[in-house]
């Protein structure tokens, strides 16, 4: 073999080439479901969430307050059983203003972007953040630093999920 | 330490979608990397696979379906992964095999083929994310590599315009790579005008979608020597892995990646990185990241990447030249066969066989890394000859 | 070959049908913990690296080593996962102290598999797509190929195979962490309802959730750490290749299997396996695969195995037990977590530490485990209380 050959292979094809049924396709739709066991901690996450409030919990060792709770620092490697209710304020750590969905298809004409963000829960140790969304803001007035309050579902709509939490909005 | 030397490398072109199979890309790969080093199939000890999640190919325990594609029938073969971080990763699974003393050869092959997710790969992101806590919320890749973007860029004040600059650089360089899937210059200024997808990430500050498949032989040192008579030393390798729990972390910094380079360094005697590596191929499926990454691998000092870059110390012509092969905005990115890629690029360039993009000044230390899981792992490579 | 490396710490959790009280962290959490005690007390911090052993699709988590570090205690350190049976991750963790690198390294593994509603969707997922999975058969089909492949080439009866569900039902019985024990007669098993001819519903291994943590030492470490190193003698794996068609001499006698006895066997310097291993724990997915890894292991000639079997020589009280721990069939199969468990089992034995079902002056024990349909993946561990 030629010593200078490097690269062989990976034949691009067009959208064309399918289309036309020069290339035959096979499809299959992945069919998978679970269900998935939430655990002592993040079970006792989810229900406070129904309740509109948001817990955390202690490390005795290092005495870090995590969100989202865990039963055990995963620093320090022992329990942390001690539970411990947050704010349910916050301070952005870094947001985004995002127009593509989850599959990657562009938001619709006079569809609002979605606005993703980094919030340092009040009340956890300095850091500890969790991904929720923003909302009630014009992207342009979102800075770093920010205060923020969750904005919860009416009672009869929550249903032990992070999205019990309709989003974050100024303060 | 046992010496493990790279003795072949060979790679397919990148492209959006390819004919072939992902067995098919293997094989292309694959193949060169053996023929190139002389060694034949019969006399290969093992196969060392890396692929990136199943769910873009479609196919569960994708290690297994590759095997006949890599050359890995009725061989051990053990199949890595560290999400994105999986191409340069298997280098460093290549290398358990051999240090160990357990092989004298193993092929590392890596392949991705994207494009066989439907309606596009980026839906299959969903699945990366906490099952119970963050899944409900929709999110898209891009989020979390727009949150650390902007975090890193109001970390240090730097502007859209300084992360293009990463991009141009790199995708200037893939311009002369073989293997590419792009053929225009592009301008600081296509960057920052391109498809705002989520701020502030455009589509071009994102490197593409692809399919491909990459490989290196790995050889011990009595083997390597009788093969080629321009072995390329493994010299150090490192690894970490972040809390998963990434919106704990501070963003700003890979923490990760400073301590996977320091253990490669230190295995490698390097005391002071950024004077004695002469080829970095930091790991780039954004342009922030090849600067967030330069930081990390402690090549340049954090917060003054974007003015070294500036000042042309990381051009192809540079003291410290970055991403020649072109990286993953410049050549594409099939995630796994993407890392493997940085590592053939060292390969060829620390050999001089680097044609168009090979850099000045006969280079002799090179270092390539990888970055994936949800923002929180990097595997290193320090290669030498 | 460089450093000599022994099994330091084990721990475990789980092994039983369902686990709904703990998420996956919290029952991996468990079993690190316990591990870390049993290693001297050790503290994740002064581990070197740890290798997880999984695949996506089962746990229904893309990149699921996202997911590894923080109930191991592994922020920060030197992870990866392993696509493949945990006992090819045990061999990463061998292999990366070999190297010199590392002097301690934990592998672990766990089974959510109750958290799955189709288990036989996501197998189908491992099969071609372009031409097995059109095909829209259960893929149990191809166990029952191969047994009947097994069965054609060697004359063992299809009683024979449910000999070993008897024998492992019944061994469970014996063991506190075995969810499927049971004294089950060779009838019951001969004619329960079909799978997939010959394969009958009884020759098909349960499901079980579990995790298992176990510390990997090189020989100095290996001596603070623990009272009792189990030493890692010989390992080897091997795969035959996925397309089902072309594995027509692996269908009846799994090559795999044979090739990876082979390298193990070399490394530990056995050249007569049944009498130099006192025991093993060997992969039984399916009934006929314990007989066919037999086998290929060389503990008996081709076609040997289910006479034997007759004979008693697998029982416990025989020459040669296996699956003394009761098996996949008797204590449950944990897909790539089901490695370690073999290896957990051994090492109970070799400590002294297996209770009621001991085996009375055993020193050296093998472990195989295989990946399961549609695989030809499988990985043998020879393992020894002596150095």
């Amino acid at each position: 073999m030629d010593e200078k050959i490097k690269v062989s292979g990976g034949t691009g094809l067009s959208s064309k080439d399918i289309s036309s049924g020069k290339i035959f396709m096979t499809e299959d739709s992945l069919d998978c479901a679970y269900a998935w066991d939430t655990g002592v901690a993040i079970n006792r996450y989810l229900s406070e969430l129904k309740k509109a409030r948001i817990i955390g919990t202690k490390c005795r060792k290092c005495k870090r307050v995590m969100l989202p709770p865990r039963l055990f620092c995963e620093l320090c490697f022992i329990p942390s059983n001690e539970w411990v209710y947050l704010q349910d304020s916050g301070v952005v750590n870094t947001f985004s203003i995002c127009y593509v969905h989850w599959d990657a298809s562009r938001i619709g004409e006079g569809e609002k972007p979605h606005l993703p963000a980094v919030i340092e829960i009040d009340g956890a140790s300095q850091g500890m953040g969790i991904m929720h969304l923003l909302g009630e803001v014009e992207p342009k007035h979102i800075k770093t630093g920010m205060k923020v309050q969750a904005v919860w579902k009416p009672e009869s709509e929550r249903e032990g999920s992070i999205t019990d939490i309709k989003y974050f909005k100024p303060l | 330490m046992r010496k493990v030397a790279m003795v072949g490398a060979g790679m397919t072109r990148f492209v959006r979608r390819a004919l072939e199979t992902p067995k098919e890309l293997s094989y292309e790969a694959a193949k060169i990397a053996l023929d190139s080093s002389g060694l034949s199939l019969d006399d290969l000890d093992c196969v060392a696979h890396g692929t990136a999640p199943d769910a873009f190919d479609g196919i569960h325990q994708n290690g297994e379906y590759m095997v006949d594609g890599s050359g890995g029938w009725n061989k051990p073969t053990m199949r890595v992964y560290v999400g994105g971080g999986t191409g340069v990763h298997a280098i460093v699974h290549g290398w358990h095999h051999v240090a160990s003393g357990l092989f004298d050869t193993c092929l590392v092959v890596c392949e991705e083929k994207m494009s066989s997710a439907m309606p596009h790969a980026q839906g299959f992101f969903l699945t990366i994310f906490d099952s119970i806590t963050e899944r409900a919320l929709e999110p898209n890749l891009l989020w979390i590599f727009a949150l650390e973007m902007n975090r890193y860029m109001e970390r240090y004040g730097y502007t859209k315009e300084d992360m293009a600059l990463a991009a141009v650089n790199n995708k200037t360089n893939g311009l002369n790579h073989p293997a590419s899937q792009f053929s225009d210059q592009v301008t600081v200024d296509d960057v920052i005008n391109s498809e705002m997808l989520a701020y502030p990430v455009s589509r071009l500050d994102v490197s593409p979608v692809s399919d491909g498949a990459a490989a290196v032989l790995l050889a011990a040192e009595p083997v390597a020597r009788r093969l080629t008579d321009k072995p390329v030393w493994i010299e150090g390798v490192g690894w970490s892995l972040d809390t998963a729990y990434w919106a704990t972390r501070d963003l700003s910094y890979p923490r990760y990646l400073d301590q996977a380079a320091r253990m490669a360094y230190e295995m490698a005697g390097i005391r002071e990185p950024a004077k004695q590596i002469d080829i970095a191929e930091p790991y780039d499926p954004f342009d922030y990241k090849a600067l967030h990454h330069m930081e990390g691998l402690q090549l340049s000092p954090r917060g003054r990447t974007v003015e070294l870059l500036r000042d042309g110390h990381f051009a192809k012509d540079g003291n410290l030249p970055m991403c020649p092969s072109g990286g993953l905005l410049g050549v594409g990115n099939p995630i796994s066969a993407a890392g493997t890629m940085k590592v053939c690029e060292l390969f060829w360039q620390l050999r001089g066989e680097a044609d168009q993009r090979q850099v000045p000044g006969n280079p002799r230390l090179g270092v390539a890394q990888a970055w994936g899981d949800l923002m929180q792992v990097s595997s290193v490579v320090v290669a030498g000859i | 070959m460089s450093k000599r490396v022994a099994i330091v710490g084990i721990g475990y959790s789980g092994f039983r049908s369902t686990s709904g009280d703990l998420s996956y962290r919290e029952m991996i959490f468990e079993a690190a913990t316990k591990c870390y005690k049993d290693a001297g007390g050790i503290h994740p911090q002064s581990i070197d690296s740890f290798v997880a052993s999984s695949e996506d699709f089962m746990e229904g988590i893309s990149i699921a080593d996202e997911y590894v570090p923080d109930q191991l205690g592994a922020v920060l350190k030197p992870v990866q996962s392993i696509g493949g049976d945990s006992l090819q991750g045990l061999a990463s963790a061998l292999m990366q102290i070999k190297t010199g690198q590392h002097d301690v390294v934990a592998a672990s593994a766990f089974s959510k598999v109750s958290n799955l509603s189709h288990y036989e969707h996501v197998v189908a997922y491992a099969t071609d797509p372009a031409y097995i999975r059109p095909l829209h058969e259960n893929p149990y089909f191809i166990a029952g190929l191969e047994m009947n492949r097994y069965l054609y080439e060697t004359g063992t009866t299809r009683e024979q195979c449910a000999q070993v569900v008897v024998k492992n039902k019944y061994n469970a019985l014996n063991n506190p962490h075995a969810v499927y024990g049971a004294r089950i007669s060779i009838e019951d098993i001969t004619g329960a309802a079909p799978l997939s001819e010959p394969l009958g519903v009884f020759d098909v291994s349960g499901h079980i959730d579990g995790s298992i943590v176990l510390i990997l030492a090189s020989e100095d470490k290996a001596r603070e750490l623990t009272d009792h190193p189990i030493w890692i003698k010989g390992i080897g794996w091997a795969t035959d290749t996925p397309n089902l068609d072309s594995r027509t001499d692996g269908l009846g006698r799994a090559i795999y299997a044979e090739l990876a006895g082979q390298k193990a066997y070399q490394m530990a310097g056995i050249s007569a396996p049944f009498n130099e291993i006192d025991f093993a724990e060997i992969d039984d997915t399916f009934s006929y695969k314990e007989l066919q890894h037999i086998e290929a292991l060389k503990l008996c000639g081709p076609g040997e195995a289910g006479e034997l079997l007759a004979l008693g020589s697998f029982n416990p009280g025989g020459d040669f037990p296996v699956n003394v721990s009761g098996g996949s069939l008797g204590a449950g199969c944990l897909h790539e977590a089901n490695g370690l468990q073999r290896v957990l089992e051994t090492v109970l034995q070799l400590r002294g530490e297996a209770g009621t079902r001991q085996l009375a002056g055993v020193e050296t024990g093998l472990a195989f485990a295989w990946r399961g349909i549609p695989t030809a993946t499988g990985s043998a561990i020879i393992l020894s209380s002596r150095l």
